[in-house]
């Protein structure tokens, strides 16, 4: 796995969890600059809700020596914050921002590092998700899946064995502002399940009374 | 550009797509197409496919005829049965005036507006269909129709030589994510029903659409011929479309109320009570050919009296019994819609006189307790019931003089709708048919 990017503030903009998620991006939120260790691959830094607090925790990253890209969102009316800050920051991008504006300011930023921000594949027994391309296949036979389908599918398969609410599926693969509830959800695990057909379909569990999983649970795959 | 569109774009180039079908629907409810390559695609998401709206069913105008059709992303399917050398796709659309805004003609706009007035009020809307068709040897309107089997309900015999057929519709549904419920063999000779998973009611017009076309088409492919015609055979029932509705406040089934002693919530009585007011006044669009009404008769399973029942299957709506602990699949059932019904204007109906009745808080009168097949129209008078139309003009009188189906269809196409259907019953009338001959011939 790809060294993290580190994301402030905590918690951090909903819009930027969703993309950060469906992008399959390896994350960490941190709330000040003392907390994190280890190696990173770059930050984000959403100046809006605070922008004193960005700064400093940007400050703070210089201080510590931790030699890593910083993207810093930012809306329009804030823009003027950023004169003489350059020292602060890599690149920004404004907000309310375009979610493939930023994935490709993010694998801009990292570049340099070599290092990738995200899998480009990613494979569960006959599964397999083009994160670049947008394909799935099953057992090398293209799967057609619409866009919610694949968004869906490639949340779930992200995290094989682990349950996810259906409000949480809601809200990170919809977005917080979907109208529909959580039945959309069960409506969409359905629709995969008819196209991922009989024999597969399995790979969808329906967690009683708690949610959705994919592929095998910790405990079964512990016992095989 | 969005990112649905962008994965359109992208699939479309990923599998090598040689052509993409552009599918809307006129206002009879018949499914439209034109193919584009995809390097139009982009351009169609931008600005739609301009085409000459004139010759299309209920879209023709005096003053201007061009409209554009303009895809919807999130509907981008792969045929499944397209020859895997040269995938093609589909996509349904909606349609627009040239300068942008939703045209009144466009039945799916019918359906997205009233859905709108729906989630205003805090809803979404989910239905599921039941829809019944037969398999006939042959097309041809003048010979005598031969059933592809005399099987019956629910047979599993050697003599339902249709299921291997059905099994493969069911797997084409499938395969474009149209969950099927259900499927089994009907009552009458060579009549297959296949219910399908309640999903959102825009999803599931575009989905009954998709239905029609992929029945048709894979009978054809066995030199049989698929039809949803409501009432095809003398004497036994027809094909319906009974409609399972339910209306959800986010996660929650409004219909539900466990303080009610059949689980019925103030909502779900108001609802049902709009639909039973409305009732004859949505029937010219739930049941919309001449024929619907030789389906709307005593004794094959269809309604004739405006009436709900739980559990009683001669009422015009009924309410499942909902099993213990499966409380938020309370829903309603209406059974008069048939087989042959533009399913984007019969879901808005249907809907808006439901939500009319919540709106105004309308009271639910008592149910019908008794068989309606056996009650008889004196009865029926005495205890205040009231009767479905009996023929398509009286129940496109009845769509005339209605202020709330013209708010709900729109002017355009409640004007347009009356004056067509006006005009096939006015021929339907002028023609002598075979059992005046009959009856008549020789007698007189």
């Amino acid at each position: 796995m790809a060294d993290p990017l580190l994301v402030y503030p905590d918690p951090p903009p909903p819009e930027l969890v969703r993309t950060l998620d469906l992008g399959c991006f390896n994350w960490m939120v941190v709330d000040s600059a003392k907390s994190p260790e280890g190696r990173y691959v770059g930050a984000v830094v959403s100046v809006d809700e605070s922008p004193e607090d960005a700064f400093a925790f940007c400050r703070a990253l210089n201080r510590r020596g931790l030699d890593i890209p910083v993207l810093m969102l930012v809306s329009g009316s804030l823009l003027q914050e950023l004169d003489l800050r350059d020292d602060l920051f890599t690149d920004f991008c404004i907000t309310p921002f375009h979610q493939r504006e930023l994935e490709a300011r993010l694998a801009h930023l990292v570049w340099r590092s070599g290092t990738p921000l995200r899998p480009e594949l990613i494979e569960y027994g006959p599964l397999m998700l083009n994160v670049e391309t947008y394909q799935a296949s099953i057992n090398g036979k293209p799967l057609d899946l619409t866009y919610m389908e694949y968004e869906l599918l490639k949340f779930l398969a992200s995290s094989p064995g682990k349950v996810f609410t259906r409000d949480t599926l809601l809200s990170r693969v919809w977005g917080y502002d979907y109208f529909g509830g959580a039945r959309t959800v069960d409506v969409h695990v359905r629709r995969l399940r008819s196209k991922l057909g009989e024999e597969h379909a399995s790979l969808l569990a329906t967690v009683r009374s708690v949610g959705y999983r994919f592929g095998l649970s910790r405990w079964d795959r512990q016992a095989s | 550009m969005e990112p649905q569109k962008d994965y359109v774009l992208r699939t479309v180039e990923e599998r090598g797509v040689r052509l993409i079908r552009l599918w809307f629907t006129d206002v009879l409810g018949q499914l439209k197409s034109v193919a584009i390559s995809p390097a139009e695609l982009a351009d169609a998401f931008e600005e739609g496919l301009q085409f000459d709206g004139s010759a299309i069913d209920g879209f023709s105008r005096v003053q201007e005829s061009d409209v554009l059709a303009v895809p919807d992303a999130s509907t981008f399917e792969l045929l499944p049965w397209a020859d895997p050398d040269e995938p093609s796709g589909r996509i349904f659309c909606d349609i627009r005036n040239p300068d942008g805004t939703p045209f009144a003609g466009d039945p799916r706009w019918v359906l997205r507006r009233t859905l709108a007035k729906a989630a205003e009020m805090g809803y979404t809307f989910y239905t599921a269909p039941e829809v019944e068709f037969f398999y006939f040897q042959d097309s041809n309107p003048n010979a005598p129709l031969v059933p592809v089997d005399n099987a019956s309900y629910f047979d599993l015999t050697t003599a339902d030589v249709a299921s291997p057929l059905r099994k493969r519709t069911i797997g084409m549904l499938e395969a474009m994510g149209i969950p099927v419920e259900y499927s089994f063999h009907e009552d009458s000779p060579s009549q297959h029903e296949i219910d399908l998973r309640y999903t959102e009611a825009l999803s599931m017009a575009d989905n009954v659409m998709t239905l029609r076309l992929v029945v048709r088409k894979l009978a054809l492919d066995r030199n049989l011929h698929a039809t949803f015609m409501p009432k095809p055979l003398n004497g036994v029932q027809g094909s319906g479309m009974h409609t399972h509705m339910s209306l959800f406040e986010n996660d929650v089934n409004a219909f539900y109320d466990a303080g009610h002693s059949y689980g019925l919530s103030k909502t779900a009585q108001s609802f049902i009570a709009g639909l039973l007011i409305y009732a004859r006044e949505i029937t010219a669009v739930t049941n919309q050919l001449v024929n619907s009404y030789k389906r709307l008769v005593v004794g094959d399973e269809a309604p004739t009296f405006v009436s709900w029942a739980r559990n009683n299957r001669s009422a015009l709506v009924r309410v499942p019994v909902v099993k213990p602990g499966k409380e938020s699949s309370t829903r309603i059932e209406y059974r008069a819609l048939d087989s042959a019904a533009n399913p984007y204007l019969a879901f808005s109906v249907m809907l808006a006189a439901g939500l009319k009745g919540v709106e105004e808080g309308y009271e639910l009168t008592p149910e019908a307790a008794t068989d309606l097949y056996t009650t008889s129209k004196e009865t029926a008078r005495a205890t205040g019931l009231e009767e479905l139309p009996m023929s398509l003009s009286e129940a496109l009188d009845a769509l005339e003089s209605s202020p709330l189906m013209a708010e709900v269809l729109g002017e355009h196409i409640h004007e347009w709708f009356l004056r067509n259907k006006r005009a096939e019953y006015s021929e339907f009338r002028q023609e002598v048919t075979a059992f005046e001959l009959r009856r008549y011939l020789n007698t007189w």
